[in-house]
């Protein structure tokens, strides 16, 4: 193990930072559907797969990249709405488990369609914005453009969630499931509004990670299981939790796999995770309900 | 209890006869049917075991660890300690059982369920598998290995046994029925009626004197000791082992997903999950590659077709059918012939 406190040290931890945005990004979407459906998404990761097929034909026939995103982002909410209206509308009343084991059943099924639809291969959008160095340090651009976009797409999202009416409602259900419809504010139509919502914030982390990353079918394993953790790191449904979650996995996973291996980085990020778990159940910053 | 060991009396005779029916039936490929039918017996042994906790609401989805810490743990002891099997395996279920109970007793003892507990044990499982991944110089990384094989390959000393399809089929077939032995003597103990009330409200069975956290270690215990069982024997069998087959997050959800769709509260639910999920495969298989026009279409692709519909038909099972195959038929039975339904069983939680 080479862990001095050098340089490199430091470029990791700057570039855990990076990642964090991103991270960050994926968990905010999976957090609000929780906190206000109260289902987990164990398929988030192959929304955000599908986006990024989306998103790299759409290029590909000519668009411009950001045309491109766009049409990501409105194709993943699309899913997102459909997917609830489908899928999670029917086992809303049942236990909470089947609610997360039939997005299960829908992980395997996008999975294996765009298998079936892409193959196999690793695709990338071949576009390379460079990096810049500093103090010996490198970042690439692709890196911070995607930190950048997903700051200001939370700041957004808060500023629609405490600013309009449609944002205080979603606020509002998520206290109180059952008072709340009494209050005339229409159940369903939150529901589905939330669900696209999550869904548009799949396909914008889908537009930032044709930037960085190769897209294949199994791509969501890579990220699902580490978007969870982050949730319930921070606490299921907790917004800020989540935040400060994905910055504090990110930099386990970019300085331990800085130290030792990229798999020890994840490794020990996970470990951490069920440490801190069994002694905080509600996560970071929950409220047990 | 008639009818079980009625269907016993049937049933067993015929699975010990089916070798020599298959040999009958399909002399010159016999080995690909015994193979399947290997196959369908290990499963189920692992999915009877997870079942043992699903079906009281302990939905865990750590169980690809333990399948791949029997798996991993037997082979390595014999490639690099020369530990033959007969005490390789006992020892992968020692460490299986202990990372169980390390994670139970904190889990257990907080009062961690559902959501929670589901996404916990995904946690235990993505780490075993990062840890085989990343322990490469060992255990061969994602691209897999093999224990050394002995001899010719078939040995009582280093259970090894792949090149004799029967002697495989009798040794999975005994695998299974210590499997159902387990299951009934689970179903028939008191620690079933506490689990089933600790399943369906926790606070209320602690209120009437049941040790809720010793009750769920015990059946953890039990059940991360199948699954490690299980998966040294898949990898004795197979003689080659891929994190991707036998850890990791997609072994845990084929095996919850076998166990919803067979039937979750029935003895033989889970076999008939297995059953069902490797015959649909095999068949999805064959069809594909006999059929030009999927072949054009799709290309190598077309493999996948088998897990689409895997996962659409487990959509349907959890929103129509979430008792499974098994559960409905003997539910169906139970109405055609009139007698009172047996006490309703809450829904999976």
């Amino acid at each position: 193990m080479d862990c001095q406190l050098d340089i490199f040290f430091l470029e990791a931890v700057l570039n855990g930072l990076l990642l964090a945005g991103l991270l960050a990004l994926l968990a905010l979407g999976l957090n609000l559907i929780f906190g206000v459906i109260d289902v987990v998404w164990i398929c988030y990761a192959e929304l955000v797969m599908i986006g990024m097929y989306g998103i790299f034909y759409v290029h590909k026939a000519g668009a411009p990249l950001i045309v491109a995103a766009l049409f990501g982002v409105l194709l993943v909410a699309l899913a997102g709405a459909i997917l609830h209206q489908l899928v999670i509308r029917p086992v809303l009343d049942s236990a909470p488990i089947n609610q997360l084991l039939v997005t299960g059943g829908v992980l395997f099924v996008l999975q294996a369609a765009a298998t079936m639809a892409f193959g196999i291969d690793f695709r990338n959008l071949g576009i390379r914005f460079g990096s810049f160095t500093f103090a010996d340090m490198s970042f690439s651009y692709s890196r911070i453009i995607t930190f950048g976009v997903a700051l200001a797409a939370m700041l957004v999202l808060w500023l629609f969630l405490s600013r309009t009416y449609v944002g205080i409602a979603i606020r509002a259900i998520a206290q109180d499931r059952q008072i709340m419809p009494l209050m005339g504010v229409d159940q369903r139509r939150i529901y589905l509004i939330t669900s696209a919502i999550g869904g548009g914030l799949a396909g914008l982390a889908a537009a930032l990670m044709v930037l960085q990353y190769d897209i294949y079918p199994q791509i969501g394993l890579q990220f699902g299981p580490l978007i969870f953790m982050i949730c319930v790191l921070g606490g299921l449904g907790s917004l800020i939790g989540g935040f400060i979650a994905a910055f504090i996995i990110s930099e386990f996973i970019a300085v331990g796999g800085s130290c030792f291996a990229t798999e020890w980085g994840y490794a020990i990020a996970f470990l951490f995770f069920m440490v801190v778990i069994f002694i905080r159940p509600q996560g970071l910053f929950g409220g047990r309900s | 209890m008639m009818r079980m060991s009625r269907t016993a009396v049937i049933g067993l005779p015929i699975l010990i006869a089916l070798p020599f029916v298959v040999h009958q039936l399909f002399g010159g490929s016999e080995k690909y049917y015994l193979h399947l039918l290997i196959q369908i017996l290990i499963w189920s042994f692992i999915y009877t075991g997870w079942s043992l906790m699903g079906r009281f609401g302990l939905t865990s989805l750590g169980h690809g660890a333990f399948t791949g810490i029997g798996a991993y743990v037997t082979v390595l002891l014999w490639n690099y300690a020369g530990l033959t099997p007969w005490l390789g395996i006992p020892a992968a279920i020692l460490i299986a059982v202990i990372v169980a109970l390390l994670v139970g007793y904190p889990c257990f003892h907080m009062r961690i369920t559902g959501h929670y507990f589901a996404l916990l044990t995904l946690a235990l499982t993505e780490f075993v598998r990062l840890c085989i991944v990343g322990l490469r110089d060992y255990t061969g990384g994602s691209l897999g290995t093999q224990p050394r094989r002995y001899g010719d390959g078939l040995s009582l000393y280093a259970m090894q046994f792949e090149p004799d399809r029967v002697l495989s089929y009798y040794i999975a077939l005994a695998l299974w029925l210590v499997g159902l032995y387990v299951w009934w003597r689970v179903d028939r103990s008191m620690d079933r009626y506490a689990l089933d009330a600790a399943g369906q409200d926790e606070e209320a069975a602690a209120s009437v004197g049941i040790n809720v956290t010793r009750e769920k270690l015990k059946i953890t215990a039990i059940s991360a000791a199948m699954c490690a069982l299980g998966g040294a024997i898949y990898a004795q069998y197979q003689m080659y082992i891929v994190p991707d087959t036998i850890a990791g997050l997609g072994v845990s959800l084929n095996i919850v997903f076998a166990c919803i769709a067979g039937g979750l509260w029935v003895m033989l639910g889970p076999t008939v999950g297995a059953v069902f999920t490797q015959v649909l495969s095999e068949v999805l298989r064959v069809t594909v590659q006999g059929s030009p026009m999927l072949q054009a279409l799709f290309g190598s692709a077309a493999l996948a077709l088998d897990t689409l519909i895997y996962g659409l038909l487990l959509i349907l099972f959890i929103i129509y059918m979430p008792k499974g195959i098994l559960g409905t038929l003997l539910d169906k039975r139970e109405k055609a012939s009139n007698q009172p339904p047996p006490p309703s069983r809450v829904v999976l939680r």
